[in-house]
């Protein structure tokens, strides 16, 4: 495999993206590839356990417990050995796995144990890949427009996760409510995402100098604030499914419509996950706090609005907001700062750390709605992000 | 350009193989002759295709009718029926209502949010009613919501969500954001009706007043009960974390004292059983349906092999 150093050559295309590297379009594919398959299983996944295999989602709550943490203990893993050795081959592993998940759904059945197990599967390679895709993306490009580059990637990976439904409803149409076609085609989709990521992306290159020990790149003093930051925003960012529940119940949507909302969420991050990665090549923080608030303004339109219309387009306008100005810039704004030797294992590190911070977060707002109502858990959470933010300012200074 | 190639080669093999998957697992298209209409004393129930199917009630291993219709859940009786389709969608999971007559032509169409789970039917046919369960893409239970809905068909008026009735827990109005219902069972004056209701931690059958639009807690317990046909006892599922499959075992309450007896079940049923005379129950379990006596003696007895949401269908008298 060829071996290139830093960054390589721009694609060609229009003059806004002329500076996107091709590996970022052609990780750009793979991740919208990959995306219009795993997305087409979500779209049937709730249905398949609950009518085909008789499945209450409760029975599969351990999956997720056991998902999160398969995933957090690998994640540094994977991160460790792309730093070590080389990028690909764990990303490639990450994204094989998810595949190969979507088969044994299938073979799986209605046994639990196995059907959990697939599951496990599917996101502990979601887990395993996002960091080392992370840092081929931020190795390709100079520091300077690394917004830039993640945003594309994101936009791509959004458009996948938008088209993934479409394709699952006409695997559907076509095989009279077959959800094992759904499942089969899903798996060749993944494979041949697999394929593209194979035979298109150049590797990193076989690290030379000698990788500094764990620890040390763990005790890096960027990474370090990084990761606060992260855990402290993470420790108070609503899910999304609460704030979609929230919108439905504060009366702005009709019932039927309520299954819509995350198409809001996703269409508004498609729209601008460029313009502010483009932002974000020079105001990484600024976008990325900016884009916390836009989710305190949210959840504060939550709370004081009675008009409808305005909750519903502006919750879904901030909540896309949020997510165009936070989840790509946060690796734009770590991959430059955590050193190049220890990069992979550093942006694992954060991603572990966000993860789990909205794990708890997700925990404490059902206690809280539980406990008091969902006017305290969403003032809770506002106030608790407000203060995240400001800290995290002081801390990313 | 040879790489360009191969990808081109490599995507051709791969949907080639994905629609030969599909064409391989595609379900079969409704029969070309259906029979329209219900009939007294036949069994209704979703097929594992998802096609209503019905059996004759006394002997159910007889010969089988496919109807021209895929309900994922369905109940019926006298002059009305509902079928609950589950859609896949752009978006999180939809469900349409199809409210039907004898005939089984639509009257009403309802689009609801979320995933099929329970659709009774009063025994007189006025009163619908059905849940739905609405999922992130967690499986934990803080993203877990169900929302249950009653029509009324002599006015036409529909609740989708009835969260918002008057709750009293042990005699007192009760607040809780988190109250969810689910698994609602109408008695013979179409207005008294039972349900589940759940808040922090704890489930609750009460007893509801549609017309004062009031629900107060009777006991403890008791999910997707299933009022007997006096009115005098309702089969439910009792959590039981260590039945074998889904957590809860089948058992019959006795209203007038309170008093519960499981039923011969040994396995776990998460299913809103029916009553197919006053002595038995039948219910779904692992895609099969299943009768047991309503006393807790004997064993129970296959019905339909393939088969959910049962039905016994009672035509007007």
């Amino acid at each position: 495999m060829y071996v290139t150093v830093g960054r390589d050559t721009p694609a060609p295309g229009r003059r806004a993206l002329r500076a996107v590297p091709a590996t970022v379009l052609v990780l750009g594919t793979v991740s919208l590839i990959t995306d219009v398959s795993s997305e087409m299983v979500t779209a049937v996944m709730p249905l398949y356990l609950a009518l085909a295999l008789g499945l209450t989602p409760l029975q599969l709550g351990l999956a997720d417990a056991l998902s999160f943490g398969v995933t957090a203990v690998l994640r540094p893993i994977g991160g460790r050995v792309s730093d070590r050795w080389r990028a690909k081959p764990v990303a490639v592993f990450g994204y094989a796995l998810s595949a190969v998940a979507k088969a044994g759904v299938l073979v799986a059945g209605a046994a639990i144990g196995p059907l959990a197990a697939a599951i496990v599967a599917d996101r502990t390679g979601k887990g395993l890949r996002t960091a080392p895709r992370d840092a081929m993306i931020a190795a390709s490009v100079a520091p300077e427009r690394q917004g830039t580059a993640f945003g594309v990637h994101r936009a791509m990976d959004t458009l996948g996760a938008l088209v993934g439904p479409l394709v699952a409803l006409a695997v559907l149409a076509a095989t009279g409510g077959a959800y094992r076609a759904v499942f089969g085609v899903s798996f060749c989709i993944a494979l041949l995402g697999v394929g593209v990521l194979l035979l298109h992306v150049r590797d990193s290159p076989v690290r030379t100098e000698t990788v500094p020990p764990m620890w040390t790149v763990l005790k890096d003093r960027s990474l370090r604030r990084i990761c606060l930051a992260a855990a402290g925003l993470g420790l108070f960012t609503v899910s999304d499914f609460f704030v979609y529940l929230l919108l439905q119940r504060s009366g702005a949507v009709p019932i039927q419509y309520f299954p819509l909302l995350p198409l809001g969420t996703a269409a508004v991050y498609l729209l601008l996950a460029v313009p502010l990665g483009r932002l974000a090549d020079t105001r990484r923080v600024e976008v990325l706090l900016g884009g916390h608030l836009a989710l305190v303004a949210a959840l504060l339109l939550l709370i004081g609005t009675h008009t409808a219309a305005v909750a519903l387009v502006g919750v879904l306008a901030l909540h896309g907001l949020f997510y165009a100005a936070t989840d790509g810039v946060l690796m734009a704004l770590a991959a430059p700062q955590v050193p190049p030797a220890g990069r992979t294992t550093g942006l694992a590190v954060i991603q572990t750390v966000q993860a789990a911070a909205r794990f708890v977060s997700s925990l404490a707002v059902g206690a809280l709605w539980t406990a008091w109502s969902e006017r305290t858990a969403l003032l809770v959470m506002a106030v608790g992000l407000t203060a995240a933010v400001a800290g995290a300012a002081k801390v990313l200074r | 350009m040879k790489r360009a190639w191969i990808t081109a080669l490599v995507a051709v093999v791969l949907l080639g193989g994905a629609t030969a998957y599909a064409v391989s697992v595609r379900q079969p298209a409704a029969p070309a002759t259906v029979q329209d209409g219900l009939t007294d004393g036949r069994l209704y129930f979703r097929a594992a295709t998802g096609q209503l199917t019905s059996v004759r009630a006394s002997d159910p291993t007889g010969e089988r009718e496919a109807l021209g219709l895929r309900c994922d859940r369905f109940a019926a009786a006298q002059a009305s029926a509902i079928c609950l389709i589950a859609n896949a969608g752009p978006g999180l999971p939809t469900t349409t209502a199809l409210i039907l007559d004898r005939d089984l032509h639509e009257t009403r169409r309802i689009n609801l949010a979320g995933i099929p789970s329970r659709a009774q039917v009063s025994r007189t046919g006025r009163m619908i009613s059905w849940t739905v369960f609405v999922t992130g893409d967690s499986y934990r239970a803080s993203g877990f919501s169900t929302w249950t809905g009653i029509l009324d068909t002599r006015t036409g008026y529909a609740v989708v969500n009835m969260e918002n009735i008057h709750l009293y827990v042990d005699g007192e109005r009760y607040h809780s954001p988190d109250v969810n219902y689910w698994g609602v069972t109408f008695a013979a004056d179409d207005t008294t009706f039972y349900a589940t209701a759940s808040t922090r931690g704890r489930t609750y059958l009460v007893r509801g007043d549609y017309a004062k639009w009031e629900a107060h807690t009777v006991t403890t317990g008791v999910e997707c009960p299933s009022l007997s046909p006096d009115g005098t006892r309702i089969v439910y599922k009792r959590r039981d974390d260590s039945a074998a499959g889904a957590p809860w075992r089948l058992a019959v309450l006795d209203l007038s004292t309170l008093r519960s007896t499981t039923l011969a079940e040994a396995q776990g049923v998460d299913d809103q059983a029916i009553w197919l005379d006053p002595a038995t129950v039948a219910y779904a379990r692992d895609g099969e349906v299943f009768a047991v006596p309503a006393d807790g003696s004997g064993v129970p007895r296959r019905l339909v092999a393939d088969g959910t949401s049962p039905v016994l269908f009672r035509a007007p008298e």
